[in-house]
């Protein structure tokens, strides 16, 4: 019944590093930059939806929407302002910028909400119980599984079957040939961005409802784990992002509750270094050679 | 006949490099006009030129009576210009049916299957293997594939950089029977090719470019019969 509880809550864990990885990784196969500040818009996230329910006195569904929208336009003005500048740069300078970005926000944040964690109480409370009140699963993880399910089949609809969502894959192999096509790169990649960080909100909210706190770095370690999710499952592939995410999150549920809780981070790069090494493009990760 | 392009006096760079140096062409409706010169003359870099890839820093380039020089590449597609880009940049990772619907991504969609329909009319080949991912097509299926995308835009012009490129013989010659009947069903067509007997060949008028600069120009036939094309490129 133990093994059975800390699996739940390592799925729950995983979904939210699966969503935020689902964000990573499409930014990186379409703009192939690594956007370290993604893990930031998540916190930008938990603040704006904490915000709109204390001080505005919204519904958790209103709160939700609303930081969407902020982080979504977030998103996009930060890749039109930092990043859209750089797009013939070498890679190394787009990666410094968003380490910039990244404390950009991070103290914004500090400065703007305060060094001091808040309190969050979870967009829904409770929990049910199971085989006799032995086993108890909270609503919010629940909610959390479900709602990185229903993420990764919507994306893998949009990418799979939507003329947007075939060009955006367009782009991510090939952006000259894309233009070609008559594709507006720019406007795809700021597309891009404007999905992951919408996501990158919902992963705050469901984040911040399962830890019930919130500062201004709280994004940036599940930030560095869904990326480590992104890279274990293939970095570029929205079901090795799932994945990874999952398996990660439960990786890592396990290691606390069987091995330690001060090694389990330094288990879980243990298993992206052990896979890496193993499989170099990751779990599901593509390798297609070109004909010449 | 009326004039599609005028390309004039344009002069490309790469950093200090002076790529073309002042060239000046016209492609007629309904012709095919070739390029053709060795590796490194500026063939590729003419039509990345036209296509928007890359910029002149002088000149001009008239498509359909509209100076395009600063026209972003996405937009020319829908003005009525498609390119088949050197090494075919197909999207190895979609199927080949997906690669075609990128093709017709300015299009309408409600016109999508019937064009669909009259590629792979044209192209069989591709009607059998369209649920597959294109990268693990063979180099001339690949080609075609290249081909019958930018087909889907219903091109004015449709530019060709060395189709025939790492192909074998015989599928060279199934390649250039394609731009032929292309070519018959009224497409207009800009080729530029190593292969100077193939493209002469199929050519109404031909230029010749040398480090940059064209150097001949004539009909198709004037030049496979000039002793310098034929010293230079047809081996005698």
């Amino acid at each position: 019944m133990e093994f059975l509880s800390y699996l739940i809550s390592g799925i729950s864990l995983g979904s939210v590093y699966a969503i935020i990885a689902l964000g990573y990784t499409m930014v990186y196969g379409i703009a192939k930059m690594l956007n370290f500040a993604h893990g930031d818009i998540i916190m930008v996230g938990g603040y704006v939806s904490l915000m709109a329910i204390s001080s505005m006195g919204l519904p958790s569904w209103a709160a939700v929407l609303l930081a969407m929208l902020v982080c979504t336009v977030l998103g996009v003005v930060i890749e039109g302002l930092a990043y859209k500048p750089l797009r013939a740069a070498p890679s190394l300078a787009v990666l410094i910028t968003a380490i910039g970005v990244s404390y950009f926000l991070q103290n914004a944040a500090l400065l703007v909400w305060g060094a001091n964690p808040k309190a969050y109480s979870p967009v829904i409370e409770g929990a049910f119980k199971l085989f006799d009140g032995r086993l108890t699963v909270s609503y919010i993880a629940l909610l959390t599984v479900l709602m990185c399910l229903v993420i990764m089949v919507a994306l893998s609809f949009f990418t799979g079957k939507t003329k947007m969502g075939k060009a955006m894959r367009a782009c991510s192999e090939d952006k000259a040939a894309a233009q070609l096509m008559g594709i507006n790169v720019n406007s795809t990649i700021s597309l891009t961005f404007a999905i992951g960080s919408a996501l990158a909100a919902i992963a705050g909210v469901l984040l911040c409802s399962s830890y019930t706190s919130l500062m201004p770095t709280t994004g940036s370690m599940p930030g560095i784990k869904a990326f480590t999710a992104a890279v274990f499952g293939g970095i570029g592939s929205i079901p090795g992002a799932f994945l990874g995410g999952l398996l990660l999150g439960i990786i890592e549920s396990m290691a606390k509750a069987y091995i330690s809780t001060q090694l389990a981070n330094s288990i879980v790069f243990a298993v992206l270094i052990v896979t890496l090494l193993v499989r170099p493009a990751g779990l599901l990760g593509k390798y297609v050679p070109e004909k010449v | 006949m009326g004039q599609i392009l005028k390309v004039e006096n344009i002069n490309v760079y790469y950093g200090a490099i002076h790529a073309i140096k002042g060239i000046s062409f016209d492609v007629n409706e309904g012709e095919i006009v070739t390029l053709i010169g060795a590796n490194g003359a500026g063939k590729s870099t003419t039509l990345q030129t036209i296509s928007g890839l890359l910029h002149s820093q002088t000149g001009s380039i008239i498509f359909n009576g509209e100076n395009i020089s600063h026209v972003p590449s996405h937009k020319l597609v829908r003005k009525g210009l498609a390119q088949v880009p050197e090494g075919r940049r197909i999207f190895l990772q979609m199927s080949v049916e997906e690669n075609l619907e990128m093709g017709a991504f300015t299009q309408k969609n409600s016109g999508v299957d019937e064009d669909l329909e009259a590629v792979y009319e044209r192209f069989p080949r591709l009607r059998e293997r369209k649920k597959q991912i294109a990268g693990t097509l063979s180099g001339g299926e690949q080609q075609m594939l290249a081909m019958g995308r930018a087909l889907m835009s219903h091109p004015k012009l449709l530019m060709l950089d060395e189709p025939s490129m790492g192909l074998a013989p015989i599928l060279v010659e199934q390649i250039f029977d394609i731009i032929k009947e292309l070519h018959k069903s009224g497409t207009t067509i800009l080729l530029v090719e190593q292969n100077a007997q193939m493209a002469l060949s199929v050519a109404d008028r031909a230029y010749v470019l040398e480090t940059g600069k064209i150097t001949l120009s004539g009909t198709g036939r004037e030049l496979a019969e000039s002793d310098a094309v034929k010293k230079a490129y047809l081996g005698g």
